[in-house]
C-alpha cells in the first residue's frame, strides 16, 4: 500500500478550506498563509504524482479505492492516466498561483480563500476520480461556488448577471449528462459506478442495444452520447453554450478567472472525454462530424469576436472559446494526433490563460479600465507583466518554441487525418486572427505613449505577484523547448483511449 | 411486550403531554420558565426517539393489536423522522414570542406527533383516519395560534376549511373499500382490488385526493402557500416536513397492500401528478418576493420530486423515496428554523430582508447556504444524493422522461434559491451598517442549527447506513402477507 497521494491532494484544499472558515474573520494574515501553505503542499504532491507516474507502462495508477457505499456499488476510486495526470498539476500550478494573486483581497478574504479551496477540491476531484457517481459529486461541487465567487467579489457591473448565467449554464449541463451516466448504469447491469468495469462491460457489448425512442430504434450509444459529451462540453465552452464564458470571465476576480478559464473549462473537456468518448466510443465516432463542425465554429468565430472587442478581459475571454475549440476539435478528430495535441493544449491553455488573466488583473488593479484604448505604455512601470502577455500571446499564436506549438501543430495534423480535412484550413485561420489580435493588444496597452491620467499612478508589482508570472511563463517556455517533459505522458493516456476506440 | 414497543413513542409522547400539562399552570410568565417548557417537549421528543430508536427496533413486520397497526421497519422509520423533526420543531417554538408564552403549543405539537406516528403504522383504516385527524386537528390550531395576527387566523380557518373537506372526500374513499371489500383492515382487502374497474379506480381516486391535499400535491396543494405564511415559522416549518412525511406513508402503504394491482395503470397518472406538482411549486416559486412562501411553493415541487420515486415504485423506488424525505426533512426543518430566526430579528419574511446577513451573522449565512444548496441538490448536502436516488430509481423503472423532467425542474430550483442566497452574501443593508444589526443566535439554537448542518452534510456524504436503514423499511413495505 502506498501512500494515498491522489486522496490526500483531493482533500488537502477541502480541509485548508474548512480550516480557514473556522478563524476569525480578522485574522486576514493567517488565512493567507494558510491557503498559500495548502496550495503548496497540494502543488508539491502533485508534482510528485507527475514526476512519478511511469508513463512508459500507461494506463491508470496511483489507484486508491475505497467502498463508499456498497448497495449501489459506489466507491471513492481515485485513479491517473496520462491524460489526467499533467491536469492535475495545472490544478496545483493555477491553484498556488492563485493564491498569490489574491493576496491583496481585503473583503471577507475568509469566505473568498474557503470557497476557492473548496472549488479547488472538487476540480482535483473530478481529475483524479475513475467512479461515475464521484465524478458528478466532484463536478457540481467545482462548479457552484464559481457562483459566490463571481458574485461577490467581481467585477460590480455585470457580476450578478454573469454568475448566475454561469451556474444555470454549467447546472443545466451537469444534470442532463447525469441522466445519461444513469442510463449507462443501468444498461450495463453491473450495478456499480466504477468507470473501470463500465468501460470494460461497455467493450463487451454491453451498450450494443437499441433504444426506442418516439418510435424508432437508435442504436444506445448514439442515443446517449449526445447528451452526455454536450453537458459536459457546455463547460469547455462548445458552441453555441459558450456564451456563459465570456462574460464569466469578465465578471469574475482575477484569481477565480485565472481558476475558471485556467482549469474549469478544461473540467468540462475533460469530463466529455473520459464519459463521453471513452465510455460511449461508438457515439463518439458516429457524432464526430458534428463535434467537429461545431468545434470549427469555436475555433473560427471565437477568434474572430475576440479581435473586435476592445476590453482587454474580453479579448482574453473569447480567445479562450476559441482556443478551447481547438480541444474539442482535438477529440473529435479521434486521431493519435489530434487527441495528443488536445491533451497538450489543455495544459498550455490553463497555463496561458492563468497568466493573460494574471497580467489583465495586475493591470486593471492599477489603471482602473480594460478599455484598450485608453491603456498605453504599460511596460515601462510593469516590464515583467508585459514580458508575461508576450509570451502569452506567442503561446496563444502557436509559435513554435513555445507551449502552444507543442499542442496545435497535432491538432491540424489530426483534422488533416480525417475526411474533413478541409476543416483544418478553415481552422488555420484562427491562427492569423489570433497573431492578429493579440500582437494588437501587446502594442497599445503595452506600447506606444501612456495616457496623461495614468502617468505616476502605475506602481509596480509585488514580490508574490512576480514569483507567480515567472513561474507560469517558465512552464509554457519549457514545455515549448522540451516537449519530452509533458508529450510522452499524454501518449499513454492516448493509447489507452485509442484501444478503447478500436484503433482507429 | 411486542405489543408494547409497538407503541412506545406514543405512549412515551402522551405522558410527556400530560404532565406538560401538569406542570404548566405552576410555571410563571417569565422567559427562563418559557424556555422550559421548550427544553422540556424537545429534549422529551429527541429522548422518545432515541428511545425508541434503541429499543423498539422491528424484527419481521407483525400485525398488533388485533391488526390494527402493523410494527416494522417502514413504520419505525418513520416515526424516528417525526419524532426528530418534531424535537426540532419544539427548539424553533422558543424563537417566537408568542408560541412560546403559552404552553398550549407545546401539548398540541406533541399530538400531532402522537398522531403522526399512528399514521405511519396504522394497518386498519379506522385507525388511519383517527390517526389523520388527531394530527391534523392540533395542526389547524396550531396555523392559527397567533390569535392577535389577522393572516394567522386566516391560516388556521383555510387549513380547517380545506382540511374538513378532504377529510371527508377520504372517509367517502374509505367508506366505498369498506363497501366493496367487507373489511377496514387495509392487509386483508388485497384479494378484493385485485383487478382494474371502474370502481376501483374511483375509489383509488378519492382516497389518492384526501393523500394528495395532505402532500400538497397539484392540484391539491392551494392551501400550502398561504397557511404556512401566516401560521408561526416554526410550526410552518412542521407542516411542511413531517406531516408530508406522514402522508407518504400512508400512500406508500395504501398504494403497496391495499391497490397492488392499479399501482401500475396508477403510475401514469402518478406520473403526470409529479410532473404538474414540480412544475407548478417551481414556476410560483419563482415570483416570490417572501421567502416563506418561496419555500412553501418549493415544498410543493419536492414533493413531486419524492412522488418520482413512488411512480418507479421498484425496491430501489421505495428506498429513494424514505432516503429522501429524511434528506427533506433535514434540510427543510433547517431552511424554517433560519427563517425563524432572521423573522424574529427583522420582523419580515421578505427577500429584501436578508441583504447583508452574511455581514450580520456568517455563521447563520454559512447554515442558510448549506440549507438552501441542499435544497436545490448540490454537493455534500444531502438534497444531492437523494434527487441522484430518485432518478436512478425513475430510470431503473425505464422512466426516463420524468427523470428528465425532474432534472430540469432542479434547475428552476437552483435559480430561486440563489435568489435568496444572493441577497444574503451579495446585497447589503440599506444604509450598509451591517455592524449596527447584528443577529443574534442564542447559544443552543445556534449549537441545534450548527448540528443539522451538519447532519446534512452526513446524510450527503455518509451514505450507507441510511441507505440499509430505507432498504429495510422497502422491504418490510414490500413484504406482502
Amino acid at each position: 500500500m502506498h501512500f494515498p497521494f491522489l486522496s490526500v491532494i483531493v482533500f488537502t484544499p477541502l480541509a485548508a478550506g474548512l480550516l480557514i472558515l473556522l478563524y476569525r474573520p480578522d485574522q486576514k494574515k493567517a488565512i493567507r498563509y494558510t491557503a498559500l501553505a495548502a496550495g503548496l503542499l497540494a502543488l508539491a504532491l502533485s508534482a510528485w504524482v507527475y514526476f512519478a507516474y511511469d508513463k512508459s507502462a500507461g494506463g491508470y495508477q496511483f489507484l486508491e479505492k475505497y467502498t463508499w457505499m456498497e448497495q449501489l456499488g459506489i466507491s471513492l476510486y481515485f485513479g491517473v492516466d496520462g491524460m489526467s495526470v499533467p491536469l492535475v498539476l495545472l490544478t496545483g500550478v493555477v491553484m498556488v498561483t492563485g493564491v498569490m494573486i489574491s493576496w491583496g483581497i481585503e473583503d471577507r478574504p475568509r469566505e473568498f480563500f474557503a470557497f476557492l479551496f473548496i472549488l479547488a477540491s472538487g476540480v482535483f476531484g473530478v481529475f483524479a476520480s475513475l467512479d461515475l457517481f464521484m465524478l458528478f459529486f466532484f463536478y457540481e461541487i467545482a462548479v457552484f461556488p464559481m457562483y459566490l465567487l463571481i458574485a461577490i467579489w467581481g467585477w460590480i457591473k455585470t457580476r450578478e448577471y454573469a454568475a448566475m448565467k454561469l451556474t444555470l449554464y454549467l447546472f443545466v449541463g451537469s444534470v442532463i449528462s447525469l441522466i445519461g451516466a444513469l442510463a449507462m448504469y443501468w444498461q450495463t447491469g453491473l450495478r456499480t459506478f466504477d468507470m473501470l468495469a463500465i468501460s470494460q462491460a461497455q467493450q463487451a457489448g454491453a451498450f450494443d442495444g437499441m433504444v426506442r425512442i418516439f418510435g424508432a430504434s437508435v442504436p444506445f450509444q448514439v442515443f446517449w452520447f449526445l447528451p452526455v459529451f454536450m453537458g459536459f462540453a457546455i463547460l469547455g465552452g462548445i458552441f453555441p453554450f459558450h456564451n456563459w464564458s465570456p462574460d464569466g470571465h469578465v465578471a469574475a476576480p482575477t484569481a477565480v478567472s485565472m481558476f475558471h478559464a485556467g482549469v474549469l473549462m478544461k473540467l468540462g473537456a475533460f469530463a466529455a472525454l473520459r464519459v463521453g468518448i471513452m465510455l460511449l466510443p461508438e457515439g463518439a465516432k458516429f457524432w464526430s462530424p458534428l463535434v467537429m463542425g461545431l468545434a470549427l465554429v469555436n475555433i473560427v468565430y471565437g477568434a474572430f469576436i475576440a479581435s473586435v472587442q476592445t476590453d482587454f478581459k474580453y479579448v482574453i475571454g473569447f480567445s479562450s472559446v476559441s482556443h478551447m475549440g481547438l480541444v474539442t476539435m482535438g477529440f473529435a478528430t479521434l486521431t493519435p494526433d489530434g487527441l495528443l495535441g488536445a491533451g497538450m493544449q489543455m495544459f498550455s491553455h490553463g497555463v496561458m490563460t492563468a497568466l493573460f488573466f494574471a497580467a489583465v488583473g495586475m493591470v486593471y488593479d492599477r489603471a482602473h479600465t480594460r478599455d484598450i484604448p485608453s491603456l498605453g505604455g504599460m511596460i515601462k512601470p510593469l516590464p515583467l507583466v508585459g514580458l508575461g502577455v508576450i509570451v502569452g500571446s506567442l503561446v496563444s499564436m502557436g509559435m513554435p518554441g513555445f507551449s502552444g506549438f507543442i499542442a496545435e501543430f497535432p491538432i491540424f495534423r489530426g483534422i488533416w487525418a480525417t475526411p474533413r480535412w478541409w476543416m483544418a484550413i478553415l481552422a488555420a485561420i484562427s491562427i492569423v486572427v489570433t497573431a492578429s489580435y493579440v500582437l494588437l493588444v501587446v502594442r497599445k496597452v503595452f506600447f506606444g505613449k501612456m495616457p496623461a491620467e495614468l502617468e505616476g499612478h502605475i506602481h509596480p508589482i509585488n514580490t508574490l505577484d512576480k514569483i507567480a508570472l515567472i513561474l507560469l511563463m517558465l512552464l509554457m517556455i519549457g514545455i515549448g523547448v522540451f516537449p519530452s517533459l509533458m508529450v510522452p505522458w499524454i501518449d499513454s493516456g492516448v493509447r489507452q483511449i485509442l484501444s478503447l476506440l478500436g484503433g482507429v | 411486550m411486542t405489543t408494547f414497543l409497538a407503541i412506545l413513542p406514543e405512549s412515551i409522547l402522551l405522558l410527556l403531554a400530560v404532565l406538560l400539562l401538569c406542570i404548566d399552570p405552576f410555571l410563571k410568565k417569565q422567559q427562563s420558565q418559557r424556555a422550559f417548557l421548550g427544553w422540556y417537549t424537545g429534549g422529551g421528543l429527541l429522548l422518545a426517539a432515541i428511545l425508541t430508536a434503541i429499543f423498539a427496533r422491528p424484527a419481521d413486520p407483525v400485525l398488533v393489536f388485533g391488526s390494527m397497526l402493523r410494527y416494522d421497519w417502514l413504520g419505525y422509520i418513520f416515526k424516528l423522522v417525526v419524532l426528530v423533526a418534531a424535537g426540532i420543531t419544539a427548539f424553533f417554538f422558543m424563537e417566537s414570542e408568542t408560541v412560546q408564552s403559552r404552553g398550549e403549543s407545546y401539548v398540541l405539537l406533541l399530538a400531532s406527533s402522537i398522531g403522526m406516528c399512528l399514521m405511519v403504522t396504522s394497518a386498519d383504516l379506522i385507525v388511519l383516519y383517527l390517526a389523520i385527524e388527531t394530527t391534523s386537528i392540533p395542526l389547524y390550531v396550531l396555523a392559527g395560534f397567533l390569535k392577535a395576527d389577522d393572516r394567522s387566523n386566516e391560516a388556521g380557518f383555510k387549513y380547517l376549511l380545506y382540511g374538513a373537506l378532504t377529510s371527508a372526500v377520504l372517509l367517502y374513499g374509505f367508506s366505498l373499500i369498506y363497501g366493496f371489500s367487507g373489511t377496514t383492515s387495509i392487509y386483508q382487502m388485497t384479494g378484493f382490488f385485485a383487478s382494474v374497474n371502474l370502481a376501483v379506480l374511483g375509489i383509488a381516486f378519492l382516497v389518492l385526493a384526501g393523500l394528495a391535499f395532505k402532500i400538497a400535491l397539484f392540484p391539491f396543494h392551494f392551501w400550502a402557500p398561504d397557511v404556512y405564511e401566516g401560521a408561526p415559522t416554526p410550526v410552518a416549518g412542521f407542516l411542511s416536513t413531517a406531516s408530508k412525511v406522514a402522508g407518504f406513508a400512508v400512500l406508500l402503504r395504501l398504494l403497496t397492500a391495499a391497490f397492488p394491482a392499479i399501482s401500475q395503470d396508477w403510475s401514469l397518472i402518478l406520473a403526470i401528478l409529479a410532473t404538474l406538482t414540480m412544475t407548478v411549486g417551481n414556476l410560483i416559486a419563482l415570483t416570490q418576493k417572501s421567502v416563506k412562501r418561496l419555500l412553501a411553493y418549493s415544498s410543493i415541487a419536492h414533493a413531486g420530486y419524492v412522488l418520482i420515486g413512488v411512480v418507479a415504485f421498484t425496491r430501489l423506488g421505495v428506498i429513494s423515496v424514505i432516503y429522501y424525505l429524511m434528506a427533506y426533512v433535514l434540510t427543510n426543518l433547517t431552511a424554517f428554523g433560519i427563517l425563524a430566526i432572521v423573522g424574529r430579528v427583522t420582523g419580515s419574511d421578505e427577500i429584501g430582508a436578508y441583504n447583508g446577513l452574511s455581514r450580520r451573522n456568517p455563521g447563520l449565512a454559512l447554515a442558510a447556504l448549506a440549507a438552501f444548496l441542499s435544497l436545490a441538490g448540490m454537493p455534500p448536502f444531502a438534497g444531492f444524493v437523494a434527487k441522484v436516488f430518485v432518478f436512478t430509481a425513475a430510470i431503473e423503472a425505464g422512466w426516463v422522461w420524468l427523470a428528465v423532467v425532474g432534472v430540469l425542474n432542479s434547475i428552476f430550483g437552483l435559480y430561486y434559491y440563489l435568489n435568496v442566497l444572493k441577497a444574503i452574501y451579495l446585497y447589503r443593508m440599506e444604509n450598509q451598517d451591517e455592524d449596527q444589526h447584528p443577529v443574534p443566535v442564542s447559544r443552543p439554537l445556534a449549537v441545534l442549527v450548527g448540528i443539522l448542518a451538519g447532519g446534512m452534510i452526513l446524510f450527503g456524504v455518509v451514505l450507507a447506513p441510511w441507505f440499509s436503514m430505507a432498504g429495510n423499511a422497502a422491504s418490510a413495505l414490500l413484504t406482502s402477507f
